[in-house]
C-alpha cells in the first residue's frame, strides 16, 4: 500500500504532469481563464486518464508483447474510440453529466497526457493495479495546476498589467513560478 | 485566403516566422518546453518533427481523395503515428544516447497538435508541391523556436553551447534554466520580447495639444502617409509618457 500511496503522490504532487513534465499544456493555457471550467476540465482529464490506463494495462499485458512495434497507433487509436463510445453512453444514460464533462471529453482525447500517461506506465512497467494509483494521481495533479492557474489568471485579469504581458506571456511566466514552487515538493521523499 | 493567393515563397516562409507554430501560434509547446534544456536535444527533437510533418504531409496531400471526410481526423492521426514510430526507431538506432535523453517526448509528436493542425488546414486541400512547401517551412519554424530556447536555456543554464563551455570557471550556471521552470520562463519572456517589438513598430505621432504622443495602428507606409497631422478617425490610444517623443 504504501508503495501505491508513493505513486500517487509522486504522479501528483513531485512529478505533476503539467508543471515538471509539460503534459497537458493545450488544456493547460486554454481553458484556465475560469476556476469552474478549470475543474470541469480536471474532472473529464481524471476520467479519461483511469479509462486510458486500464486499456493500456490491457494492451499491453494481452496484445503488444506480440507486435511491441504497433504500440503508438494501437494507443492512439484504441484510446480514442474508447473516449468515444463511453461519451455517446454518457450523453444517453446521463445527460446532466454530459453538460458538466461531455464537451471536453473530445478535446482532451489527442491531449498529450493521456497517450503520455500509457507511455510512462509501459516504461516504468507499471501492472493494473499501479496503473491506476498512477493515473487518478496525475489526473489530480492535473486539475491541482489547471484550478491554481485559474484562480490566479481570474486575478491577474483585474490586475493593471503592462500592455505587452496582456498575451500568453504573463500566462508562461506565473506557470514558472508554479512549477518553480511544486519543485519543493522533491524534498518530500529523501531516499 | 483563397488558395491561389499565395506564391511559393509565402507558403514556405509563412511558416517559418510570421504564423511561426510555437512563438506565434503557440501550438506544439508541449516538446518545445520539456526537451529543450540542451542545444544537442533541441535539434534532434527539431529533425525528428520536420521529418514526421514532412512525411506525413506529403502522404495525406497524396491521399486526400482516397480518405472519407468523415474519418480523416483518425486517418491522419494514424499517418502521423506511423512515421512517428519510424522516427523514433531511427533515432534509437543512430544515437541511442539521445533518444534516451528524450525519452517519451519523441514518441509524444503523435500528439503535437501542429502537426495535426498542418494536415487539417493545409495538406488535405492543397497539391503535393504546396503541402511540401509548407511543411518545410513549419518545420524550420519550429525547428528555429526550438534552436533559441535551446541555446539560450543550455548556454544560461549550463555555460556551454552543444556541450562546448563557453564561459570558463568563473561562471555561475542558472541551474533553473535547465529545469521545468526555466522553460517557461524563457518562452514567457521571449513572447513578451516580441509582443514588445510588435508595440516598437506602431509609429508613435504627436498631435498638437497633446500632453503625450499617441501611437496609431496602422502599418508605418500608411503612417508616413498620414504624417504627424494628428489621428482623426485612427483608432488612437495614449502611449506610455516616456514614449519616443524625439521622432
Amino acid at each position: 500500500m504504501g508503495e501505491l500511496m508513493l505513486i500517487f503522490v509522486s504522479a501528483m504532487l513531485v512529478n505533476n504532469f503539467t508543471l515538471v513534465l509539460f503534459l497537458g499544456l493545450c488544456p493547460f493555457m486554454g481553458v484556465s481563464a475560469k476556476v469552474g471550467t478549470a475543474l470541469r476540465m480536471g474532472g473529464a482529464n481524471i476520467f479519461v486518464l483511469t479509462i486510458t490506463s486500464v486499456v493500456a494495462s490491457f494492451l499491453n499485458e494481452y496484445v503488444l508483447v506480440y507486435a511491441p512495434y504497433l504500440r503508438l497507433i494501437s494507443f492512439i487509436v484504441v484510446i480514442a474510440s474508447l473516449v468515444q463510445i463511453v461519451e455517446m453512453t454518457i450523453k444517453k444514460l446521463s445527460p446532466a453529466l454530459f453538460r458538466e464533462l461531455g464537451i471536453f471529453l473530445p478535446l482532451i482525447t489527442t491531449n498529450c497526457a493521456i497517450l503520455g500517461l500509457a507511455i510512462f506506465q509501459t516504461n516504468r512497467g507499471y501492472g493494473f493495479v499501479e496503473g491506476l494509483f498512477f493515473a487518478v494521481g496525475a489526473g489530480a495533479g492535473l486539475t491541482l495546476a489547471l484550478v491554481l492557474m485559474a484562480s490566479i489568471r481570474e486575478q491577474t485579469e483585474l490586475a493593471d498589467v503592462p500592455a505587452v504581458a496582456r498575451n500568453m506571456g504573463l500566462v508562461l511566466i506565473v506557470a514558472g513560478s508554479l512549477s518553480l514552487a511544486f519543485m519543493g515538493f522533491a524534498g518530500l521523499f529523501t531516499s | 485566403m483563397s488558395p491561389r493567393a499565395t506564391t511559393p515563397g509565402q507558403d514556405f516562409f509563412r511558416g517559418v516566422w510570421r504564423e511561426n507554430p510555437v512563438l506565434i501560434q503557440l501550438l506544439g509547446l508541449c516538446p518545445a518546453l520539456a526537451v529543450t534544456n540542451t542545444v544537442a536535444n533541441s535539434i534532434a527533437m527539431g529533425l525528428a518533427t520536420f521529418f514526421v510533418l514532412m512525411g506525413s504531409s506529403i502522404l495525406v496531400s497524396t491521399l486526400k481523395k482516397l480518405i472519407p471526410a468523415e474519418v480523416r481526423i483518425s486517418a491522419y492521426i494514424l499517418i502521423i503515428a506511423t512515421f512517428v514510430t519510424i522516427a523514433d526507431m531511427v533515432l534509437a538506432a543512430v544515437v541511442p544516447e539521445i533518444h534516451k535523453a528524450l525519452g517519451a517526448f519523441i514518441a509524444l509528436i503523435v500528439v503535437n497538435c501542429m502537426i495535426l493542425g498542418r494536415q487539417e488546414a493545409f495538406a488535405s486541400k492543397r497539391p503535393v508541391g504546396r503541402a511540401i512547401l509548407d511543411a518545410a517551412g513549419t518545420g524550420t519554424g519550429f525547428m528555429i523556436a526550438l534552436l533559441m530556447m535551446g541555446s539560450f536555456r543550455e548556454i544560461l543554464g549550463n555555460g556551454s553551447f552543444l556541450g562546448i563551455p563557453l564561459f570558463g570557471d568563473a561562471f555561475e550556471p542558472w541551474i533553473i534554466m535547465i529545469l521545468p521552470a526555466g522553460g517557461f520562463f524563457t518562452l514567457g519572456f521571449l513572447l513578451l520580447g516580441f509582443a514588445w517589438w510588435e508595440e516598437r513598430k506602431k509609429v508613435p505621432v504627436h498631435p498638437r495639444h497633446w500632453p503625450h504622443g499617441v501611437t496609431v495602428q496602422v502599418d508605418p507606409g500608411e503612417a508616413a502617409a498620414v504624417g504627424g497631422s494628428g489621428a482623426g478617425g485612427v483608432r488612437a490610444r495614449r502611449s506610455e509618457p516616456m514614449s519616443r517623443k524625439e521622432d
